[in-house]
């Protein structure tokens, strides 16, 4: 009798240290989302989607548009380029290299790329590729935000794999399929949520990164379309108006920050929902 | 082969027998370790022959040496001769898909694949075969009539095949594995995961599919092999102690080896 009354106490003491935990983190998450929402929704407004990044202490309040579509284009072409690389070598480490020496060695590396401090990877990209160039410009952005996706999708893809069981694949090899057969038609199918899950995450981790931008796209007051120019994106243009004196871009910079912030939690939402989906079946 | 006689066995009819496939001093290695010694046995053509024995004996290793399961891990080996039709199938030669082409198998877990219940037993023909959409679509109705799952499957052919239950999902694992026409049948303990009414349409099912196909199953109930199987092997050890016609081997066990895990006195 007194072990059980040990026991539940025990229980109940373990019970409110976790419940502590869980509140300190929700709060801060909870107080940040308070105070971009606070602060950015009084810059939301049709001009921000409609209006260029105004020059200091300009007469009109000036918006965004440039540093969003800037962002969009090179956040979506670092997904292209990063996605494909990091599915293939998913399947190869998750498929084909598991034990072997090259397999090891290549998860090892991807593991240190995907712990990389960001800026170093924007430092790299000016090294090899802006400073041969001559000049900051979209594409070198691109590039050091697609070397960020590669090692996150590269993870989740072979974890995802892997969580297929390998009763599975016996099955297809039973009934004399190829290997190339059983891999596309059904373990990467098995774990088609899993995979596109990691792809939204990478995406939401590179929509936010300023370090590998600041050294590559740069910013760029004007509307550019120009991979080979300084490109707008938002977390520069962020980086530029907060610290600056003048009110009109603390407002964007905070509107920016909402902006930014909501857009992750959105995708990581629609992960959520596509990995519970994937587990429902 | 000079030990045709000895192939050449009489079953309770007393029709003449003929080997489909056959073990010759098969030897099976998980690396260093002998799974399996010197194993020699036929496997009679429309017959349904069992292998039972205890944990770890190697009957699923005999299996799985039977449809070159094993070739997928790189240390696991096999010696010795394993005979389809006459022809050594453990030849490095012989492709590896084409004799699993002819020798199926279905798990101990059902394992739909995640697609729909169609593509699930299209997917095994479409490997061996070019067939038009009509030729498909009766060749999947064929295979599920065939593992009594047509009248459950008919109206969700486009569901997925996760979305039948655990006895459903084995039987369109047995309409999967027949839709490609292989010659034999591995069963590796097709009822262990699966409730005594899915068992029993499982049992009905195997008694009606040694018609047109060879069937070789592992079991863990001794019951279920003296139900269903012509041929029993016993095997312990890795070793092959007794093999023959089931009602003997139950009845009237050559070796005491055999009558004590028969009797339940081991095991």
């Amino acid at each position: 009798m007194e072990l059980l009354t040990q026991r539940k106490l025990i229980n109940k003491a373990a019970l409110s240290l976790s419940m502590a935990a869980m509140a300190f983190g929700l709060f801060w998450l909870a107080w940040i989302l308070f105070t971009t929402l606070q602060l950015g929704v009084a810059g939301i407004s049709v001009d921000l989607f409609t209006k260029m990044t105004p020059p200091p202490g300009a007469s009109e309040p000036g918006g965004l548009l440039n540093a969003i579509v800037g962002s969009a284009i090179m956040v979506s072409l670092a997904t292209a380029l990063g996605t494909p690389i990091g599915i293939l070598a998913g399947i190869y480490l998750a498929e084909y290299g598991r034990h072997t020496w090259l397999g090891h060695a290549t998860r090892f590396i991807n593991d240190i790329l995907l712990s990389a401090p960001s800026i170093v990877i924007g430092l790299f990209i000016y090294a090899i590729y802006v400073a041969k160039v001559g000049n900051f410009s979209g594409i070198s952005g691109v590039l050091a935000l697609a070397l960020i996706v590669i090692p996150v999708v590269v993870a989740t893809t072979e974890n995802m794999l892997k969580l297929v069981p390998n009763t599975l694949r016996e099955a297809a090899f039973a009934l004399g399929a190829p290997k190339s057969t059983v891999i596309l038609k059904v373990t990467l199918k098995a774990s088609t949520a899993g995979v596109i899950t990691g792809i939204l995450l990478a995406v939401a981790r590179i929509a936010g990164e300023t370090a590998p931008l600041l050294f590559t796209a740069l910013s760029n007051q004007f509307w550019s379309l120009n991979l080979n120019e300084p490109m707008a994106n938002l977390p520069v243009t962020i980086f530029k108006f907060a610290m600056s004196p003048f009110t009109e871009w603390q407002q964007l910079a905070w509107a920016g920050v909402l902006l930014i912030t909501l857009g992750v939690l959105g995708l990581n939402i629609i992960a959520r929902v596509l990995f519970r989906q994937k587990h429902k079946n | 082969m000079n030990d045709t006689s000895h192939t050449m066995m009489m079953n309770e009819t007393g029709a003449q027998l003929e080997a489909q496939m056959a073990c010759r001093n098969l030897d099976f290695y998980y690396g260093k370790y002998h799974a399996l010694k010197n194993i020699n046995l036929e496997i009679y053509k429309r017959n349904v022959t069992a292998f039972i024995g205890p944990s770890g004996c190697g009957k699923s290793t005999l299996l799985r040496t039977m449809n070159r399961m094993y070739d997928l891990y790189p240390d696991q080996r096999a010696t010795g001769e394993l005979l389809l039709d006459g022809k050594n199938m453990l030849d490095r030669k012989v492709d590896v898909t084409v004799l699993r082409a002819k020798v199926g198998m279905v798990f101990q877990k059902p394992t739909p694949f995640p697609m729909s219940i169609y593509e699930n037993i299209a997917f095994g023909v479409r490997l061996h075969e070019q067939l038009s959409k009509s030729e498909m679509e009766e060749r999947v109705e064929w295979a599920l009539r065939k593992a009594a799952l047509w009248d459950e499957a008919k109206d969700k052919l486009g569901q997925s095949g996760m979305s039948l239950s655990g006895g459903q999902q084995q039987r369109l694992c047995i309409a999967r594995g027949i839709a490609v026409k292989p010659e034999v049948l591995l069963l590796d303990e097709p009822t262990s995961a699966l409730d005594p009414i899915s068992t029993m349409r499982i049992e009905e099912l195997i008694g009606e599919l040694k018609a047109e196909f060879t069937i070789a199953i592992v079991t863990h109930n001794m019951q279920q092999a003296a139900r269903i199987s012509d041929f029993t092997a016993y095997m312990y050890l890795g070793e092959m102690i007794e093999f023959g016609v089931t009602d003997q081997v139950f009845i009237k066990p050559k070796k005491k080896a055999t009558e004590d895990y028969i009797t339940g006195r081991f095991g």
